[in-house]
């Protein structure tokens, strides 16, 4: 196997969008909308502010014009996520939906779906929750046990989902429920990928506050919730196959390493335009290797406009990057230990940091743990 | 990106190390025999002044040719100053000097020397470690006088060298100049500075870097697949595949960084703090790369990649030496950090995304 990253150069528009981007983010910033300052402490309900994101044609940007979309290239999306990503703009109202769950329902939703739903999510009107995990199923995706059973005109769904960011704003989920038994020969068989309306009756959310006082997480309990036919998401009990296909999408991209990212402006500001030597080289040590992830990043992004497949590219991005976010803040803290009290800010990296440090545990969790990356790189490797 | 003519280039230099300087073979060699040929094949392919023009004797390549051919290098470990000579042909057609076809060096290949230019067009002063200068004819120098920033070929006979080796025993020697006579010598182009020769052999060093990792990486992939140990290959054992793994993410980061510089360089049209970052980052990056991926290879392979015998050394000790040439990471990652605090917090991430 060989590992390749081209040198991606983003090409003018992206520059020119990306002061566009840069533009509306400071005029929301000295609107209030949001406070760039303060992580985890935007509206993360504000769905004024994802409508307007919506109208200016940034989420769904890549998809077809006659759902909603602008049919731009994925390095210009990547420039519009990375510059709200560094802002800590609050996007979790559209953020699924405009990373994975609009590109699964472009691939496997019929018609009739497609047009009623892929335009609202572009014009920021939904809220989209991955229902995969369950409390005896969360890397182990395959032995989740939330069954599905065919009635008349459609299935009725049983069981609970846990773990799943946002359900409690969420007009929709993509959920996987199990509609068959797994085979001998192949244990991911038997689990189908279901649209599912919030709104259904059925359906309860229950909330789950996380370590770091957040409300994100909960758990989804399903009686006998009824879905139509048509909300079926591709091939009944071969979803495993349309799990992995999407991954170097959801795994490459900029929000894979730029969680923390805050904490080291802040670090910059701290130490001033002459720092000591040991800041200024723990400084440039952490700026390379962020500018590393970066370029590797925007290389998975060109090498996907291009048409090609860097599934284990992908991986790695998202292995490096998020262990890199996460040990983001304990650096700066390091390098912040001989800072002089009165140090102008100091107020704001301390606050930044204990942010940062609380939800750094998580970074190397969600979306694949680094456990399950390595045996997915170590699989294209051959070793498995 | 690149082109169809930068993967002939690197397909023949690919070719001739595959059939001139496979890695077994030369380290089962009981002598130097291997070099001479090595040498002229390499040299009749047009590698060694492939950055310099057909007018000053070179063979007029563009810089992405030659940072292939040096990625092949670092995947063969290349035991000869292919690298160097490059360097040097590149420094010395900066001040339109005609280049010699024979191996060369680069002084100074350290960061804090420096070597003066007297008025009278001597040169004085030292370089510490300098790569292969004793089996270099000729060294291309950057002298630093009142007129400013001179570029200088010398005849290595006219100096002063002290032996030294490099940690995978090549030659790094020390070099003094005791008012030496230049063969020739022109002024630098306006701009050019010490600092800009130490980026350059930084990219070439994280270059050289990314392409031995990948050769421990499928050397280490290959072992693991074979090597059998509690009754199952070891690369079954999910500890294993973890750290081989790892091991992908480091060549991973180190192809990235030193591929994203080499080719900031080949776009630049001058000298800015992108490319500069670019050019920092591929040797900061890449060096640590090398120290992780160096210890997860050899932690692979047991006692048996700790052996003369064996190549993986080859690789390995390169690679670690390679970080001290032209600014190790702990220098790079100090000028970086100033630069980055000059600028301020908020100019950071317009640097970080200019690319």
């Amino acid at each position: 196997m060989t590992l390749r990253f081209d040198p991606i150069r983003l090409p003018p528009e992206c520059e020119k969008l990306r002061q566009e981007v840069r533009a509306f983010l400071a005029e929301e910033i000295a609107a209030g909308t949001f406070d760039p300052y303060r992580p985890g402490h935007g509206d993360s309900q504000n769905r004024a502010f994802s409508r307007r994101i919506g109208a200016k044609g940034w989420i769904g940007m890549t998809w077809p014009k006659k759902y909603g979309g602008q049919e731009r290239t994925f390095l210009e999306r990547y420039v519009v996520t990375e510059e709200f990503r560094v802002a800590n703009a609050p996007v979790r109202l559209h953020f699924v939906a405009d990373r994975q769950s609009g590109p699964i329902l472009l691939k496997y939703a019929p018609e009739h779906i497609k047009l009623d739903i892929l335009p609202r999510i572009c014009r920021g009107e939904l809220c989209f929750v991955i229902g995969m995990s369950e409390a005896g199923s969360g890397s182990d995706l395959f032995a989740a046990k939330a069954k599905a059973t065919k009635v008349d005109g459609g299935f009725r769904l049983n069981g609970s989902k846990i773990w799943t960011s946002n359900a409690h704003i969420a007009d929709y989920m993509l959920g996987l429920f199990r509609t068959s038994p797994p085979t001998k020969e192949n244990r991911r068989h038997g689990l189908t990928q279901f649209l599912i309306d919030m709104k259904t009756p059925g359906v309860t959310v229950n909330p789950i506050i996380q370590m770091t006082g957040q409300h994100d997480f909960n758990e989804v309990v399903f009686e006998d919730v009824f879905v139509p036919d048509d909300h079926v998401m591709g091939e009944i009990d071969g979803a495993w196959k349309q799990a992995t296909s999407e991954l170097a999408y959801e795994r490459s991209g900029p929000e894979r390493f730029l969680e923390t990212f805050y904490v080291l402006v802040e670090l910059i500001r701290a130490l001033g335009p002459d720092p000591d030597p040991r800041s200024a080289e723990g400084l440039g040590r952490l700026a390379a290797q962020l500018h590393t992830l970066r370029r590797m990043s925007v290389s998975v992004a060109g090498m996907l406009q291009a048409g090609k497949e860097p599934v284990v590219e992908g991986s790695i991005v998202k292995d490096l990057g998020t262990i890199w976010e996460q040990n983001l803040p304990h650096r700066v803290r390091e390098l912040a230990a001989f800072l002089a009290p009165e140090t102008g800010n100091r107020a704001t990296l301390e606050e930044q940091l204990a942010f940062a440090m609380t939800v750094a545990p998580k970074l190397t969790i969600q979306g694949g743990t680094t456990e399950i990356l390595r045996g997915i790189i170590a699989r294209e490797l051959g070793l498995r | 990106m690149a082109g169809e003519s930068d993967h002939i280039v690197a397909e023949t230099a690919a070719r001739i190390f595959a059939d001139l300087a496979d890695p077994q073979t030369i380290n089962r060699a009981k002598n130097d025999a291997w070099k001479a040929p090595l040498w002229s094949a390499i040299a009749e392919a047009g590698l060694p002044l492939a950055w310099v023009p057909d007018e000053l004797g070179g063979s007029g390549a563009t810089l992405t040719d030659g940072f292939d051919i040096l990625g092949a290098a670092g995947r063969f470990a290349l035991p000869v100053p292919l690298a160097e000579t490059l360097i040097a042909g590149w420094l010395l057609a900066r001040a339109g000097i005609t280049c010699p076809a024979t191996p060369m060096t680069v002084a100074p290949a350290r960061p804090h020397e420096r070597v003066t230019l007297a008025a009278n067009g001597t040169l004085s002063g030292s370089a510490t470690a300098v790569p292969f200068a004793r089996e270099a004819r000729h060294i291309a120098v950057l002298a630093e006088g009142a007129a400013g920033t001179t570029i200088a070929l010398v005849d290595s006979k006219d100096c002063r060298l002290g032996e030294g080796c490099n940690l995978a025993g090549e030659p790094a020697d020390s070099v003094s100049f005791d008012r030496v006579k230049p063969l020739r010598g022109a002024a630098a182009p306006p701009g050019f500075d010490r600092t800009l020769l130490m980026l350059m052999g930084a990219i070439v060093r994280g270059v050289e870097t990314a392409g031995a990792l990948e050769a421990i990486l499928s050397l280490s992939v290959a072992y693991a697949n074979e090597r059998v140990a509690f009754e199952r290959k070891i690369g079954k054992f999910q500890a294993v595949q973890q750290n081989l793994a790892r091991l992908a993410g480091e060549v991973a980061a180190a192809l990235a960084v030193s591929g994203s510089a080499a080719d900031a360089l080949a776009q630049a049209d001058g000298f800015d703090d992108a490319v500069f970052l670019e050019a920092a980052a591929a040797k900061i990056r890449a060096a640590e790369a090398a120290t992780e991926g160096s210890a997860i290879a050899h932690q692979v392979f047991g006692a048996i990649g700790f052996t003369q015998e064996h190549v993986l050394h080859r690789f390995t000790l390169r690679m670690l030496a390679w970080r001290d040439d032209f600014g190790n990471e702990s220098y790079w990652a100090a000028e970086l950090g100033q630069r980055i605090a000059r600028r301020g917090a908020d100019e950071f991430w317009p640097l970080v995304a200019s690319r």
